[in-house]
């Protein structure tokens, strides 16, 4: 049986969601393991825990 | 700190706070149940919040010298339902109705310039103290973290279903102890020097923090509140990840440990993820598979942000003129 293949949702608004555990490689050379259900991976750049998403790509509102 | 740190036995009956708690009181403890009538109460108050809290807490630990078959008395039943009756309409009168799914969330998706509120007050200038009281109050809910949602499961069917238990999976640990959600806040509790133990803050516990939980109670617990659970796990998921953010800030401010902000970083991350599977993969098929849930649902996530309005407030306030948030003081942290 072949593996299924791996689910990927690409969101538009914010994070990439992968499904299933991940061993992610990152620029550096480094890697993080994320065990997860679902991964959201930021691709926003903005978020503050690399490469996860932190919710950094919402839209921000003056105030009234 | 292992997980068999932590006590499993029940916790006390706590003390009376008016004539309604009083008589819950006086019925779990084999005394004769007679509520007295509802008129004057404030459905919001420290008086039925507790009473409506302790009924609740037969479904999840119970309490030492309470027989765990009392959860099902036809008279604690009863009076139970009376205290909700007060709570839920002083709520459904409170809140004002929608239908609107879609705009609410996109509401609670927009992060302001300037955010306000507890989670703003202890990134940037609360004090380990307060700290210590914001986390007490909160053990009522998160050393239970999830329980009032999982109540909801066998009334959902399909997707919708599948969705919220990937979610409930998470916030229970994923198959490992040591990630469960509550584990990771007793954890913390442990760091501020505060005691794990189900239920030890509940005397100490304002009212404004009792109705957050008595309310997830209460949409657990009835299937006719199916959607207003489901809006008041989506706005708690929605909102988590920012606020965890700045808490995990204000701890590492403070020079407090990584075991303590660990509870917190893990919302950061988890609730990011929480929010997509909440809107994708519950709410979505929930509403495709019952239209007429989405009143309920707006009413859920409103009702559950004018509790979180009132428990902010509250905080705010008391802190503001230098008083404890809590009813009794907590012990002071030992030297270290
Ligand atoms: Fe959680
Ligand atoms: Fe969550």
């Amino acid at each position: 049986m072949p593996a299924e293949p791996t689910r990927v949702l690409v969101t538009g608004e914010g994070p990439l969601l992968v499904s299933g555990p991940v061993e992610i490689e990152l620029p550096d050379g480094g890697t993080v393991v994320s065990e997860r259900a679902v991964t959201a991976l930021c691709t926003c750049r903005r978020t503050r825990r690399p490469p996860f998403c932190d919710t950094s790509h919402r839209r921000r509102s003056k105030p009234q | 700190m292992t997980l068999t740190d932590v006590p499993v036995a029940a916790p006390p009956l706590p003390q009376a706070r008016g004539p309604l708690s009083a008589a819950v009181l006086a019925g779990l403890r084999g005394e004769g149940f007679a509520l007295p009538p509802l008129t004057d109460a404030d459905p919001y108050g420290d008086d039925l919040q507790l009473a409506l809290y302790c009924c609740y807490e037969l479904h999840y630990r119970g309490f030492a010298g309470v027989a765990d078959e009392r959860e099902w008395d036809p008279v604690v039943l009863t009076g139970r339902r009376e205290l909700e009756r007060a709570f839920l309409a002083a709520l459904r009168r409170d809140v004002p109705a929608g239908h609107d799914v879609a705009a609410e969330l996109d509401a609670l998706l927009v992060e302001p310039v300037e955010p306000a509120g507890p989670s703003v007050h202890l990134q940037r200038h609360g004090d380990v103290e307060q700290f210590r009281e914001y986390v007490a109050q909160r053990s009522l809910y998160h050393l239970k973290e999830a329980d009032p949602q999982a109540f909801v499961i066998p009334r959902l069917s399909g997707p919708a279903k599948a969705g919220l238990v990937t979610v409930e999976h998470d916030e229970y640990g994923a198959g490992r102890a040591e990630r469960m959600h509550e584990h990771l806040f007793a954890r913390m509790m442990v760091a501020l020097d505060l005691d794990p133990a189900y239920g030890r803050y509940l005397d100490a516990t304002p009212a404004p923090a009792l109705a957050e939980v008595t309310f997830m109670s209460l949409c657990g617990l009835h299937r006719a509140l199916r959607g207003a659970l489901v809006g008041q796990f989506a706005a708690v998921e929605l909102t988590s990840s920012p606020g965890s953010r700045r808490l995990v800030e204000g701890m590492q401010r403070l020079g407090l440990s990584a075991d303590a902000s660990e509870f917190y970083a893990e919302h950061v991350e988890a609730d990011a993820v929480h929010e997509q599977l909440v809107r994708r993969r519950v709410l979505a098929p929930l509403l495709a598979a019952e239209p007429a849930l989405a009143a309920d649902v707006v009413f859920g996530i409103r009702a559950s942000e004018l509790l979180a309005e009132r428990f902010a407030g509250h905080l705010l306030e008391s802190w503001r003129q230098g008083r404890s948030a809590l009813r009794t003081p907590l012990h002071p942290r030992s030297a270290r």
